[in-house]
């Protein structure tokens, strides 16, 4: 398992290229990326705030977690926090395993629970202001799938 | 014991953290202190619904009993990912 929480950007490319490298057992990566988004009236940056003590020790529960349910040869998360641009990667998550069906649904998995459970904060920049993002009832919902 | 606030439960009471010296059993009871302490903490914490909470960095809820608790923070619901 490999988390990562960090200020500076990442190249999700070059990530992925020494994931789970020289693992003849792996025959499947999954990855997904978060980028900052363009919202209504001109995004003009993102500053995440997190929980540096609980941040690292919170998404290492979600891919412990991940790990019992699924087999996995191996589980990356990278995610940002500080001052980001419009384009930006924010985070990423990666999932090895022998068969496609472990790593696509272990990637769902810690995307939704990274979402709502590991202590980060976005606020956006626009025209208008500063403001903090709201934590949608859909994303809440989503953790129902797996329980 | 510490007690941290983050994202706009920061903003709106004006510090990251502070010392805490209470008697309080649960969180409930710890919220109740703050809030008679000061306007800005009545602002924060007038609606516990919209707040998440952690003792010791694991994420509980508010009737949960503080005994033994070194660390209590409270912040909106996380928006990661």
């Amino acid at each position: 398992m490999i988390v990562r929480v960090q200020d500076i950007p990442f190249d999700a490319g070059l990530e992925l290229n020494g994931f789970a490298k020289g693992r003849p057992d792996v025959g499947a990566i999954v990855t997904f990326s978060g980028l900052v988004r363009d919202v209504p009236g001109g995004l003009q940056g993102m500053e995440i705030e997190h929980y540096p003590g609980m941040t690292a020790k919170a998404i290492e529960a979600i891919a412990a977690e991940a790990q019992q349910r699924w087999s996995l040869a191996d589980v990356l998360v990278i995610h940002r926090y500080g001052v980001l641009e419009p384009t930006d990667p924010i985070m990423m998550v990666a999932t090895a395993s022998k068969h496609r069906a472990d790593a696509f649904a272990a990637a769902d998995f810690l995307m939704d629970y990274l979402k709502s459970r590991a202590p980060f904060w976005k606020k956006e920049t626009t025209g208008d202001g500063a403001d903090w993002v709201a934590a949608k009832d859909e994303d809440e919902a989503a953790l129902d799938r797996w329980s | 014991m510490d007690v941290l606030y983050f994202a706009w439960v920061r903003e709106r009471i004006g510090l990251p953290k502070e010392r805490v010296e209470t008697s309080a059993t649960t969180v409930n009871d710890l919220v109740a202190e703050l809030i008679a302490r000061e306007e800005r903490y009545a602002a924060a914490f007038a609606d516990t619904s919209a707040l998440r909470v952690a003792i010791d960095q694991e994420l509980t809820d508010f009737d949960a009993p503080l005994a033994g608790a070194r660390e209590v923070a409270f912040f909106p619901p996380m928006t990661g990912g």
